[in-house]
């Protein structure tokens, strides 16, 4: 079985979640769906205090190329454009709307039927995935139609749909294959059909062996759709990591994956573009996991955006006695919740209650030059070195140990006998040479 | 016999030549350099922190010495008491500059801004910065985890363990501004040490509306402009809910201080206040600057 080359570790999985049915959680009264997203610029409102929005209305329009569209997860009034506390505390501009009923714009096909033919051209579809506002559901929220517009003169040759779901815990992606595996290889074929590509691969971690022979059985009925089961290894859902590991090619220092001829979708933005193609129905909804050791209730819920996360986890039973941390996200990448008045994002994947004596840090002691950190680096970097020349502000020295190239997995803290914080000190130093080369251009 | 003689004779030739050279090419490729940097070099404090915008203290010698006027170039560990050596020994005259000195614009202590969450993550503001807010709701608050502690070369700001906001030790404190650059909330700033060090300042950088301040902070700014209109010579300005005092204005009469709903103006080294019976006419009898 298949795996990428390069490091990689494989924690516990604790998927407690998996099998669990996608439940729809309930709305509340009001919501505050945020304009601004992972990467990119903060889109621009074009609704205003009073107005009346239905579900689907287009409420934030992209600023830039590197931005995407909102759109209403609900039907109501404007009650105010704010600021909204985000998950890390920093405000962040908001449309808060209080619901009123449940009416969707008309557009939207609300049938369940499976719409397998899409006549609409290249241009056309990748102009409905721009304005539904589709951005990458693995983490990063990057706009989807961007990485189906590859710059000039790169040609892409095989279209890679990520499934893995390699973080511990969260098993959103796997039910998603579970209960709407056909329309997710509808997608596919309409990714394939966007990017002129006839061969497409969803790699599958082998331990989701149900969505593995679900899909399969299904995959028969489409051309050109392989599905690979891969080996249990994190961070195999890494871009560059699912690359080599699929078509054993690996993305030069610096570049992007079109450089050698493949694009990258994770699945639940498959299952997104399939909606918006055949349904037309922008993003304003995905799938959150709630889990955790002690989680009353893990499951996995169909959450509206701007939903307050603190109601998702009401319906999920409230939060564990003795929690010590809640996580947003998965326990490697995932970045703990100030609170849970934090509105549900595009990029917000899992809901994770961390156990009191799980959350602390353990004391950081001296590096022994065990080297683990090195071997299990996926990217091939020299955590320990890069870490001290961080202590030490060397940051041309990080530079040129390709400190760019950290995918920020935290392998290397994952893995330290002797726990030290390196990915802090990493990303710290990434953030500064990061500064320092867009202030030459 | 022989042997000796033909080395000695081999290596003083070879010696004399390679002077002849070395004479030579050391007058062709000279390179004059004004005595005067050396001068000036050695009246500086040699402290080469950097607080000039220079690469160490023979980089500013440099630029004095090559620099038609001294206007703008002032060596902040020193002061004017160096500046003045520096301009006798150029010849040219310094123009007398203000001392300045840092404070942290940022008041909010354990007891006035309460923790939210404990941070157990690299001590290290930057970091924590980047990671998220901080522990407190304030999110432009100080983080307490003494970056400028460590940026200072002249041991005089201290993170103070009970409050957990740095102190500036102000005969220490050479305002050379290497813990501005450290701060990632930017609360440090230099400002006019005034006359007896006597300064007021607006000890906040929050610019959330009012209310948001209040919850998170008991001494934060909350933008009500009570002390802009009190202040008599316009030294307030009001941006984002946010008080500053330009201390260039400002002729230290206190007002502001009086009305600040929140304390957040902050006074430094003035004599205690007078009861308050006196505190009407107080104003009006000249501040001793």
């Amino acid at each position: 079985m298949k795996t990428f080359r390069m490091g990689g570790i494989h924690p516990k999985e604790n998927k407690f979640s998996a099998g669990k049915k996608i439940r729809t959680a309930e709305i509340p009264k009001q919501v505050a769906i945020p304009l601004s997203h992972y990467v990119g610029s903060p889109s621009e409102s074009v609704v205003k205090k009073g107005d009346m929005v239905k579900v689907g209305q287009m409420i934030g329009k992209a600023n830039g190329f590197i931005s995407a569209n909102v759109h209403s997860s609900v039907s109501g009034k404007v009650n105010k454009i704010d600021v909204q506390l985000d998950a890390s505390g920093y405000k962040r501009p908001a449309v808060f709307i209080d619901v009123e009923g449940d009416e969707w714009i008309e557009t939207i096909d609300r049938s369940t039927d499976i719409k397998r033919e899409c006549n609409l051209s290249k241009e056309e579809i990748i102009k409905k995935i721009q304005d539904a506002g589709i951005v990458g559901l693995g983490g990063a929220t990057f706009p989807a139609h961007v990485k189906l517009s590859p710059p000039p003169g790169k040609k892409a040759e095989i279209l890679i749909i990520n499934a893995v779901e390699c973080e511990s815990y969260l098993t959103c992606d796997h039910q998603l294959m579970l209960e709407k595996g056909e329309e997710i290889l509808v997608g596919v074929t309409i990714i394939m059909k966007a990017l002129g590509v006839s061969k497409a691969v969803v790699g599958i971690e082998n331990n989701k062996k149900d969505a593995i022979e679900h899909l399969t059985e299904l995959a028969k009925s489409f051309t050109g759709i392989e599905v690979m089961p891969l080996k249990v290894r994190y961070p195999q859902g890494g871009e560059k990591q699912l690359i080599d590991a699929v078509i054993r090619r690996q993305v030069p220092s610096g570049r992007i994956p079109i450089e050698v001829g493949a694009v990258v979708q994770n699945v639940g933005t498959t299952y997104a573009i399939y909606e918006a193609v055949q349904k037309n129905k922008p993003m304003f909804e995905r799938i959150l996991t709630v889990t955790g050791k002690d989680a009353p209730n893990p499951g996995n819920y169909l959450v509206r955006l701007g939903v307050y996360l603190q109601n998702v986890v009401d319906q999920a039973g409230g939060v564990p006695a003795g929690t010590g941390k809640i996580v947003g996200g998965g326990p490697m990448m995932g970045r703990s919740l100030m609170n849970l008045s934090v509105p549900m994002a595009k990029g917000s994947a899992g809901v994770l209650f961390m156990k009191d004596e799980e959350s602390v840090r353990k004391p950081i002691k001296n590096c022994i030059r065990c080297a683990k950190c090195v071997s299990v680096c996926p990217m091939g970097l020299e955590p320990y070195l890069l870490m001290t020349q961080s202590e030490r502000n060397m940051w041309p020295e990080m530079e040129g140990n390709r400190v760019m190239d950290c995918i920020e997995c935290g392998s290397c803290s994952y893995t330290c006998p002797s726990n030290r914080p390196l990915l802090d000190y990493i990303r710290f130093g990434k953030t500064t040479v990061g500064g320092i080369i867009r202030s030459r251009k | 016999m022989n042997v000796i003689l033909i080395s000695l004779i081999t290596l003083g030739v070879v010696g004399a030549v390679s002077a002849i050279i070395l004479f030579f090419v050391a007058k062709k490729f000279h390179v004059y350099e004004d005595p005067r940097i050396d001068q000036v070099e050695q009246a500086l404090p040699g402290a080469n922190c950097g607080g000039c915008g220079f690469p160490g203290c023979r980089g500013f010698a440099d630029a004095c010495v090559k620099a038609d006027t001294l206007d703008g170039l002032l060596c902040p560990v020193g002061g004017n008491e160096t500046m003045q050596k520096v301009a006798g020994i150029l010849g040219k005259s310094a123009v007398e500059a203000v001392p300045t000195v840092a404070v942290v614009r940022c008041a909010g202590t354990c007891e006035h801004r309460p923790r939210m969450n404990e941070y157990d993550g690299v001590k290290h503001c930057f970091i924590a910065h980047n990671l998220y807010s901080g522990e407190t709701g304030c999110s432009f608050g100080c983080l307490g985890l003494g970056d400028c502690e460590v940026a200072c070369e002249f041991d005089a700001i201290h993170v103070n363990p009970v409050t957990k906001l740095p102190e500036v030790d102000e005969d220490k404190c050479t305002s050379c501004g290497a813990c501005v650059k450290a701060c990632p909330k930017l609360l440090i700033e230099l400002r006019k040490k005034g006359p007896k060090s006597r300064r007021i300042y607006v000890a906040c950088r929050n610019e959330d509306k009012g209310h948001i301040t209040r919850k998170s902070c008991e001494v934060g700014c909350i933008g009500c402009g009570k002390c802009l209109k009190v202040c008599p010579h316009d030294a307030i300005t009001i941006t984002n809910n946010l008080a500053f005092i330009d201390d260039s204005k400002c002729k230290l009469c206190r007002k502001c201080v009086e009305v600040c709903p929140t304390n957040a103006i902050v006074e430094l080294n003035f004599p205690p206040r007078k009861p308050k019976v006196e505190t009407a006419e107080a104003p009006k009898e000249p501040v001793n600057a």
